[in-house]
């Protein structure tokens, strides 16, 4: 391929590689995209795709290979100078800041010249052109996941971008947001801008996008027409592998009642977190129930209130096994028979920096398996643990008993929900069971979750990920701004139902605004 | 001069190296950075100043040294800490423990040595009102810098770009690196700033509070200092109040004494330390009020990610 | 060039061990440097500070008495800063516990019983946990910030001394002299053989052996160390941030207070307006030297104390001022922090421009 200045690339990136260590994280990638085209990238956790887009947007350097932009070669050594360019980034985890305003938030991606006081007249204007409605004086911190993404969007449409690069734009959107998006992303396409969209949801790929590059373990392994090819063909070539169907044998009888909520609430005394109200849910044993929402509407509230790290102050809010248990810390509902996982693998679930062996005395101390003896910790106990979870789950580790921040995102999710399943609990509680594993990991995962309510127990999953609701759940209920829907029978929700429940009535009557 | 005067004007004097100090501190926790060696830049800064207007008779070369001495101290804290991302709290410590024992050192030859006080910028006509005069334009410029600078950080933080970088990178300094904001060299900047106003703080108490050097003088006003930046929930305006409610408090012990009130000079002493303790019960207790304002990032340790 | 921080898969465990080496040679190096720069041949100056203390049986002995309540304070703060827990202000519950203890020789000038003894250490230990309850309070109920509280509170303990020593608790025999009745028989320390070493000591090894099989092996340690590392995940495993606090402060308040009452019952045997030279302060060098861990606060504690003899050696004999000591443990809490990266990063030169810049 030959450089000229008529290339019909906007964007080329030729044999990029990025070393880390020991770590290839890219290794002789190339992508090339063109104006106006939507371009998925494709890969699983760890495949290598923000290293990619992190280094088109200067934010990291390749240790090799070479950017071409328009066809001429270009080094971006910083995000400004990617913004010069005329890229845009929306990032996955947003780069925003919660004490400032709309405006300031903006203000500080544009540059330093540009002139702040008539900037919220500007901000007002664009994000009403692209549907995308924003006040410029709000404050961050009290604006939802969505009106948070429109600032990403609208802090790019700015600039007036050439590329837009898009990280996982839709996993924090309801379905309706979600549409919303690709209708901006389309007219942004048909005005001449190419779009680098970055996503694992691959029925929404196929719907949006014009060509697609995947990635596995850093390298590229293909570049397809995805209007070509099926979501499960896109799948496989991502993961390498035919990817293992979950198993969910549905229509056993439930049988009784294993955890009640009843009226659950719980203030909150943190100025951003979000308070419960009134939450009535029944889970029996034998079956899955699943909690969906947009982030951030109280889903980790509401593991903490269930779980008893946060116990309530009536103890009839919360029945397990029939018996009240709302005034109960977590280690006495865990003495219940009652196990948990929470959201956050690194912090909460798991001390970083303690070997696996000390992570299971963390959920293991109190509940009468020899762990601990009088006092003290049974180290030869915690140790067959861990082992037996090891086999059980599959964690693949470089030594018997490594501290748990050097293992991988999915190998250290299938301990800390392995640790639990090894208790044999009657009531689990997941929150985002597969949250940034890889296929394989979150497929082990998801089967474990099934068995175990097949065998009797109740499940309880809190997840934002409707592909796996569907999945594995046999009720379905929707959490929104701390409310808490009914619990329907999954067969009977369609897409569309669940993403007005996730919207909440609170959101309706602006979301149709924003729609028309 | 009459006893009301007086006791304005010491109010004054007491009032202004807790103002130094806190405000320096408020700008470096505003970019996400606790540095717990206010106490030991601000011992530093006096010996320093002191040393140094002896030796050369200037005590604007004082005011000069004390300055250097605070940068230089703190830029030792800036290296570990955000070079080599060592613990902010025990890092911020040992400067402080650091700074007691080399300003002992340092201190030993000028133990006792007359001073060089730093004069009154004497503004004609205006200093020569009675009573106005004095209190308004009888002072030194350490005195009108103490005004001047928070009301400049003010000004910067809450009106010009460089005030939204720093209030940024300490809200989420993840989120500033993305956008390609450099942390690690905004909070270097921070901590600068930081150690030069206690610096300041620690000349204006060798070279215009009691002009001579006695070991140990800051006696706790550079922890007395980061209470009130937490007090003042990170607000310029606000800290300028607390700094001389604090300063009275400070000096109210030395009137009380003088009327002759049978209470114990000891009880009187330790009334600042009282104070703070109060003082931090309550605005503590305010949850809204300090969660809002609180830099989100303070104490944590910046590593890019990859 | 510029440095570049690498973080390791997993802490090293080489390092933990060479870092506190690495820093204490880093600090004689330094030291070296001032000595020469005070005129001074290092050689002979560090001789005198490091080795001297440890070559007669008096200096020996004197090298004990110093460390043992460094050790006492700076074993209580390895588990408080474990727990991530700032308790700065041991001088404070140490003056407050050498009181409560003093009280008994004070009030009962003439009571000579064992009793009297066992009465004054557990008052002295009682009086520093109840002073390192009070930061401890207003850290769980008011939300506090307990590095300000306890170190403004060492401020109100050593006034409070001051007034006692030269008001009510001043001795009517002493000449208005600003200290107490001098102890007697029972109200001082049992001596362990012929010189000044006390029974302090072994409270001292006492206290370490039994902190250190807590830290390791009990569920209490690894509350502590849970809660320090990742305060999320000990409320996942259902323990309470709170009753950490409470633990950590009065525990490391009792052993303060121990070492307060240690100290005017021994040494001094009697109170004066200054009961310590900065021991609460330099315990927390130890804790840190000692990597937080009981053990290590015991070689750590002694390798302390050898500084405070170093520096009156070397006022003596090279007539320089005994400050370099404090000196030298700031630079030692310096140096020790700064290679305690080495155990979490691999430390690398890259060139400084063009190359992998993180900025």
């Amino acid at each position: 391929m030959n450089v000229d200045s008529s290339s019909e690339y906007l964007l080329e990136a030729r044999n990029i590689v990025k070393v880390f260590g020991e770590l290839r994280a890219n290794d002789d990638v190339t992508l090339s995209l063109k104006p106006g085209e939507i371009h998925a990238l494709l890969g699983e956790n760890g495949a290598g795709k923000s290293t990619l887009v992190k280094i088109i947007y200067g934010s990291l350097q390749a240790t090799s290979g070479q950017l071409f932009w328009k066809g001429q070669p270009v080094t971006v050594a910083n995000p400004a100078a990617a913004r010069e360019l005329g890229i845009g980034m929306v990032f996955q985890h947003f780069s925003l800041f919660d004490a400032l305003t709309v405006t300031e938030n903006i203000a500080l991606a544009l540059p330093a010249d540009v002139d702040i006081g008539a900037l919220a007249g500007r901000i007002e204007k664009v994000s009403n052109d692209y549907g995308l409605p924003l006040r410029p004086d709000a404050l961050v911190a009290d604006l939802s996941v969505g009106e948070r993404q429109r600032i990403e969007i609208v802090r790019c449409l700015l600039q007036e971008p050439r590329l837009l690069i898009m990280d996982e734009p839709t996993a924090v959107l309801t379905p309706q947001e979600a549409d919303q998006l690709f209708v901006t992303l389309e007219r942004l396409a048909s005005e001449g801008c190419g779009v680098l969209y970055i996503s694992h949801r691959l029925e929404e790929v196929k719907r949006i996008c014009h060509d697609a590059t995947i990635l596995r373990h850093g390298k590229l392994v293909a570049r397809v027409d995805p209007q070509q090819e099926t979501a499960a063909s896109l799948a496989n070539l991502m993961v390498g592998a035919e990817v293992a169907a979950v198993k969910a044998d549905r229509g056993g009888v439930p049988g009784s009642p294993l955890l009640e909520l009843v009226d659950l609430s719980l203030p909150t005394n943190d100025p951003f977190g979000v308070a419960l109200k009134n939450i009535n849910l029944t889970i029996r044993a034998g079956e899955i129930v699943a909690v969906a929402g947009v982030a951030g509407n109280g889903q980790s509230e509401f593991f903490d209130a269930v779980s008893g790290e946060q116990p309530s102050a009536n103890n009839e809010t919360v029945k397990m096994s029939g018996e009240a248990c709302g005034r109960e810390n977590i280690t006495r509902r865990r003495r219940r028979h009652a196990a948990f996982v929470p959201e956050e693998r690194i912090g909460h679930g798991a001390v970083p920096d303690f070997p696996l062996s000390e992570n299971v005395v963390l959920t293991h101390h109190a509940v009468g398996e020899g762990v601990v003896r009088k006092g003290l910790i049974n180290r030869a106990a915690a140790r067959d643990v861990n082992s037996a979870v090891t086999e059980l789950f599959d964690v693949r580790k470089g030594t018997p008993d490594p501290e748990a921040r050097s293992l991988s995102g999915g190998n250290l999710q299938k301990f800390v929900v392995g640790r639990e399943m090894t208790r044999e609990p009657k009531i689990l509680v997941v929150n985002q069971p597969t949250w940034g594993v890889d296929a394989g990991a979150a497929a082990l995962i998801r089967q474990a979750l099934i068995d175990l309510a097949r065998s009797g127990s109740a499940v309880l999953v809190i997840s934002q990920d409707l592909d796996e609701i569907f999945e594995i759940s046999d009720r379905i209920a929707v959490i929104s701004r701390g409310e808490m829907s009914e619990a329907y029978p999954a067969e009977e929700l369609s897409l569309e139902q669940i993403g007005l429940l996730m919207a909440g009535a609170h959101e309706k009557a602006p979301e149709k605004a924003a729609a028309s | 001069m009459g006893a009301l005067e007086a006791v304005i004007l010491t109010i004054i004097t007491a009032s202004t190296p807790l103002l130094l100090a806190a405000i320096g501190e408020l700008v470096t926790e505003r970019s996400g950075v606790l540095n717990l060696g206010v106490e030991g830049m601000m011992i530093m800064g006096a010996v320093c100043g002191f040393a140094t207007a002896y030796t050369s008779g200037s005590a604007m070369l004082g005011v000069a040294a004390g300055l250097l001495a605070g940068v230089v101290m703190s830029m030792l804290f800036a290296f570990l800490t955000q070079t080599l991302m060592t613990s902010q709290v025990a890092t911020g410590l040992s400067l402080t423990l650091l700074g007691l024992g080399l300003s002992g050192l340092i201190g030993e030859a000028f133990t006792g040595l007359p001073g060089v006080k730093l004069t009154v910028l004497d503004i004609p006509f205006l200093s020569d009102i009675p009573f106005i005069g004095p209190i308004l334009f009888g002072h030194d410029i350490l005195v009108y810098a103490s005004l001047a600078i928070p009301l400049g950080v003010a000004y910067v933080l809450f009106r010009t770009r460089l005030g939204l970088i720093i209030t940024a990178v300490g809200g989420n300094h993840h989120s500033a690196h993305a956008l390609g904001y450099n942390v690690i060299r905004v909070r270097y900047g921070c901590i600068a700033f930081g150690g030069a106003c206690s610096g300041l703080a620690g000349a204006y108490l060798s070279l215009a509070y009691t002009p001579q050097w006695i070991e140990n003088m800051s006696s706790g006003r550079g922890w007395i200092a980061l209470a009130l930046v937490v007090f003042s929930t990170w607000l310029p305006k606000r800290l300028m109040i607390g700094a001389y409610l604090f300063g009275t408090v400070w000096i109210m012990g030395l009137y009380v004494q003088a009327l002759g009130v049978a209470i114990p000079a000891q009880l009187l002493s330790s009334l600042p330390y009282l104070v703070t303790i109060v003082a931090l019960i309550i605005i503590s207790g305010n949850k809204t009020l300090t969660k809002v304002n609180t830099p989100a990032c303070i104490g944590q340790p910046f590593a890019p990610e990859r | 060039m510029m440095i570049v921080l690498e973080k390791r898969s997993e802490q090293s465990k080489a390092m933990t061990f060479l870092s506190p080496v690495l820093a204490i040679g880093l600090t004689v190096v330094i030291g070296g440097f001032i000595f020469t720069g005070l005129g001074l041949d290092p050689f002979k100056a560090l001789y005198i500070y490091f080795i001297e203390p440890m070559t007669s049986i008096w200096s020996v002995e004197e090298l004990i008495v110093k460390a043992a309540p460094l050790i006492l304070i700076g074993a209580g703060l390895a588990v408080c800063y474990t727990a991530n827990v700032w308790n700065i202000g041991a001088e404070g519950q140490l003056t407050i516990g050498a009181l409560f203890g003093a009280a008994i020789p004070v009030y009962f000038t003439a009571w000579q019983s064992p009793l009297v003894l066992v009465l004054m250490l557990v008052l002295g230990a009682v009086g520093g946990a109840l002073f390192g309850a009070i930061p401890a309070l207003l850290k769980n109920r008011f939300g506090a910030n307990e590095i300000l509280t306890s170190l403004m509170l060492v401020y109100v303990a050593q006034l409070l001394l001051d007034w006692l020593v030269r008001g009510p608790w001043r001795d009517p025999q002493g000449f208005n002299f600003p200290q107490s009745v001098p102890f007697e028989g029972w109200q001082l320390l049992p001596l362990l053989g012929e010189g000044r070493v006390h029974i302090g000591a072994i409270l001292a090894v006492v206290a370490v052996i039994i902190l250190w099989i807590m830290m390791g092996r009990s569920l209490r340690g690894f509350e502590i160390r849970v809660i320090g590392r990742s305060p999320r995940a000990g409320a996942f495993a259902g323990f309470g941030q709170k009753r950490v606090v409470w633990f950590c402060f009065m525990l490391s308040g009792a052993l303060a207070g121990l070492a307060g009452i240690c100290e005017v019952a021994g040494p001094s045997g009697q109170l004066q307006p200054t009961i310590s030279p900065g021991y609460g302060f330099t315990a927390i060098i130890v804790a840190f030297l000692g990597r937080l861990n009981p053990i290590g606060v015991l070689f750590a504690g002694i390798l302390l104390a050898i500084s405070y003899l170093g520096g009156e050696a070397a006022q003596v004999e090279l007539g320089i001022s005994d400050k370099t000591a404090q000196v030298f443990q700031g630079m030692l809490l310096f140096f020790i922090l700064a290679c305690d990266t080495l155990i979490h990063y691999r430390i690398k030169f890259a060139p400084g421009a063009g190359a992998a810049k993180e900025a």
